[in-house]
């Protein structure tokens, strides 16, 4: 087996700084990585606690406890920041943490560019959170920032459209370090076709982020100058569209939904071969569905605006593109299932969370399947069918998997193993509540409840109050999970090099927790595809 | 040339406050510029705040690489991954200018004709282009491709040229050619922007002339600032090369900026042909 060369090499001197310094000034990617990841912790359980609002207020119909505006300004900022605060740098997380250790490299390639982009977040978060606090109270035109109403807000509108700004610069730098670390650090032997296929979801959605951040840019400094320089890109009276909008944010929308679904994929296919002792079934097809999902995301995104009037041809147009990209899905759900097959399975806590993955995500899949229907979709668009649908996708989903990768590689970080008791009943709770919060969601959208409405017709009050009990309950678990990941970081059964016998990525073969400057030197690999058995040279 | 074996050991920085310097620069130039839109007395001066920070940090960071560089920090291993960043940063901004055009096309393709086609709204309005839309009500005399805009043409892509020589220069080690080709290239650049204000000046609409003013100047607007942004780089190349900081062998820098006036070359071209002249 490979040992690190822990010994200092003369570029490699500096170890972990000390202080608050370190934290600031890093340029290692686990630091880093770290960073992230408590970074997203701490906007999930901001965001999480508006979402809980949001529940109070649709308990029981009439209006309850706020506004009508406050209960947008409430749905807005939950979602903006859900995606760009809790999602996508918890994935940045991982990626920082595990491409170097998974690719036998020393950090990422441009370590302090890597820090930027992290330090860039909290700039972005304290605009957007700040502008709760100003004059005419935070954004309230929906996530999606849909021109007029975002034309007409206030200041708050343009605090949010500086601090996207700057996430987009945030995630383009990062996306293009970790680009580049992944095609020019791979130690030798690593070829493409063997990488763990983690890193090849990250190679695609870093690719994606790269290509869709500039276009969403460009759609927001529009809003800018519509608002305040007296262009006409979105009104109508000097020739402009407001429809325009909607297209270049879904051009960026639809393969952001990926950017935030590919690294879970890679999530998952990694804890499932490690749980059930077998190899990724099909990993080749793994890594054609993942582009070809990637491609497909470029082409589908008029999904989203069935109802504004565009012309039938392109309706049927993005109805059968939508439809497509059920195929590679399709192949990814067949493959894990396929690995699952005759597999010695175990059920630890990040078990859980891939096959309730594997299970719930296809839901969220399927009603998918049914929203990119056109004639379906007329009747479902902005109804509580698509907030269901989008829950299941992106918390069945992507939370999940991100909390089934957290309690994977928790052991590797902390060098502890976390409780698994209260890892169990954390993915217990989570699940089963997940499932109450949402599932009803379904039967409201397709009984025409509308979404983003602080009340709603009596019908809906029974599955609404038992929605915000399941969510009340989601939240409330949630709670466990902080103080389980706490608590291992803090203390617990050492994990050894290696506490899962399936695993078989590289990073297993550093200590737990790894050296400060791990793979110093490259290891030499020798590879079973997918599957790295780093050797001494 | 590496001595070591091809994978030599990766050059990783020690700790750097610049990032967060960066970070609080953005941060306090966005807030500045917030203040400056809502007409807050200090805008101007928070958002000066702001630049000054940013360009403090530029400075440091960009000397902190280029000591580095010149130390022979940078295996060739390193030099690979600055041209796979530069590739895919330029990739990046190609498809920040692809928004714009493709607000351009759908404006004068779909949505227009459409507004045209709904007599609801706007009765007796036709689709042409230009055009400032039904509502505003503008006359609209389009700047004329074959004047100024043809000229401006030739000199981008004379400085395209003259850049391209510099790299000849540098490559055969003659830097007198560098230099002059540098200087020749910020020259044209510089007056590229010359004449793109003067055009601003003379040209009869605005910003704020419908849909055809917007598109116009948002595109053309941004084309100029990454020109200015290119010649401002293609200025400290130049200052390095008087310094002698370029070797035959490597010169990614210099590399790098050249990509990038490339890019703005080409960028222009589409400008010139879409906006200006059909
Ligand atoms: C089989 C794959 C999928 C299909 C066919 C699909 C289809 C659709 C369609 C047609 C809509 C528009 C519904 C409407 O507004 O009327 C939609 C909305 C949405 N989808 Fe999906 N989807 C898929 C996967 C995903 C994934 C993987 C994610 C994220 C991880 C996702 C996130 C979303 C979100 C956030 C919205 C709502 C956006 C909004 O209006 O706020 N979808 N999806
Ligand atoms: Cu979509």
């Amino acid at each position: 087996m490979y040992t690190a060369d822990t010994a200092a090499h003369h570029d490699h001197a500096h170890g972990a700084p000390r202080g608050i310094m370190r934290w600031l000034t890093s340029t290692n990617h686990k630091d880093i990585g770290t960073l992230y990841l408590w970074f997203s912790l701490f906007m999930f359980f901001f965001a999480g606690a508006l979402a809980m609002l949001i529940r109070a207020e649709l308990f029981q119909p009439g209006l309850q406890l706020f506004q009508p505006a406050v209960f947008n300004q409430l749905t807005t900022m939950h979602g903006l920041i859900m995606i760009f605060g809790a999602i996508m740098p918890s994935l940045v997380g991982f990626a920082n943490w595990q491409v170097p250790l998974m690719i036998g490299a020393s950090d990422m390639a441009f370590p302090r560019l890597n820090n930027w982009s992290f330090w860039l977040l909290p700039a972005a978060g304290l605009l957007l959170i700040a502008t709760f606090f100003v004059p005419g109270g935070a954004i309230a035109g929906g996530w999606t920032m849909y021109p007029p109403l975002y034309i007409q807000g206030g200041v708050a509108y343009d605090m949010s459209i500086l601090a996207i700004h700057i996430l987009g610069i945030s995630s383009i730098m990062g996306a293009i370090n970790i680009i580049v670390t992944i095609l020019n650090l791979r130690a030798p032997g690593m070829t493409l076709m063997k990488m763990p296929l983690f890193v090849w979801t990250w190679l695609i959605t870093a690719f994606l982020l790269v290509a869709v951040m500039p276009v969403l840019a460009c759609a927001i400094t529009m809003l800018l100058t519509d608002r305040h320089f007296g262009t006409h890109f979105f009104d109508a009276a000097g020739g402009g569209d407001a429809v325009m909008f909607q297209h270049l944010f879904w051009f960026f929308g639809h393969p952001e939904v990926y950017i935030m679904i590919l690294p879970a994929f890679g999530i998952v296919s990694t804890i499932i071969p490690t749980f059930a002792r077998k190899p990724l079934f099909g990993y080749v097809s793994m890594v054609y569905a993942v582009a070809s999902i990637a491609f497909l995301s470029f082409i589908v995104w008029a999904h989203h605006m069935f109802t504004t009037g565009m012309p039938v041809g392109g309706q049927l147009f993005f109805m059968y593109t939508t439809m497509l990209i059920a195929i590679p899905t399709g192949v990814k759900v067949f493959n894990w299932v396929a690995t699952l097959w005759r597999g010695s399975i175990t059920f630890e806590t990040p078990m859980l969370f891939a096959l309730a993955f594997v299970f719930l995500f296809t839901i969220g899949g399927f009603s998918g399947l049914v929203l990119s229907l056109v004639p379906v979709d007329i009747q479902l668009q902005d109804t509580y069918y698509v907030v269901a649908h989008f829950h299941y996708v992106l918390f069945s989903g992507s939370a999940m998997a991100i909390m089934g990768g957290i309690y994977y590689w928790l052991p590797k970080w902390t060098g502890h193993m976390y409780d698994e008791t209260l890892g169990k009943i954390h993915f217990w709770l989570t699940a089963i509540a997940f499932n109450i919060t949402f599932f009803p969601m379904h039967f409201l959208g397709l009984a025409g409840m509308p979404r983003r409405i602080p009340d709603y017709a009596l019908q809906f009050a029974d599955f609404n109050m038992i929605s915000s009990l399941g969510g009340f309950l989601l939240g409330a678990s949630q709670l466990l999970f902080l103080y389980t990941v706490i608590k291992c970081v803090r203390g617990g059964a050492p994990a050894g090099n290696k506490p899962w016998d399936g695993a078989d990525t590289l990073e297993w073969t550093q200590t737990s927790p790894p050296p400060y400057h791990s793979f110093v030197t490259p290891p030499q690999i020798k590879l079973v595809r997918g599957r790295s058995h780093a050797n001494a040279r | 040339m590496q001595t070591h074996a091809e994978h030599d050991v990766y050059y990783v920085p020690p700790p750097s406050i610049w990032p967060l310097v960066g970070s609080v620069a953005l941060l306090v130039l966005a807030s500045g510029f917030v203040m400056l839109l809502h007409k807050i007395a200090a805008g101007p001066y928070v958002m000066a705040l702001g630049i000054g920070i940013l360009l403090v940090m530029l400075f440091g960071w960009f000397s902190t690489v280029i000591r580095e560089s010149l130390a022979g920090k940078y295996s060739d291993q390193v030099d690979t991954s600055f041209r796979w960043g530069m590739v895919w940063f330029i990739f990046s901004e190609v498809l920040f200018f692809a928004g714009f055009f493709g607000a351009l096309f759908y404006a004068r393709i779909l949505a227009v004709p459409w507004l045209a086609d709904a007599q609801m709204l706007w009765p007796g309005f036709t689709a042409a282009w230009p055009t400032a839309g039904p509502g505003v009500k503008t006359v609209l005399t389009p700047v004329d491709a074959w004047g100024l805009p043809a000229l401006n043409t030739l000199i981008l892509l004379s400085s395209g040229a003259t850049v391209t020589w510099a790299h000849w220069g540098l490559q055969k080690g003659r830097q007198f050619q560098l230099k002059l080709g540098l200087a020749l290239t910020i020259i044209l650049g510089a007056l590229f922007i010359s004449l793109q204000i003067h055009e601003y000046g003379e040209a009869a609409f605005t910003i704020r002339d419908g849909i055809y003013g917007a598109t116009f100047y948002m595109l053309t607007g941004f084309h100029g600032f990454h020109v200015m942004l290119g010649a401002a780089m293609l200025t400290v190349i130049f200052l390095r090369a008087l310094a002698g900081h370029f070797t035959p062998g490597r010169h990614f820098a210099f590399e790098a900026v050249a990509w990038y006036w490339h890019f703005v070359d080409v960028i222009w071209l589409m400008l010139f042909v879409f906006v200006y002249w059909l």
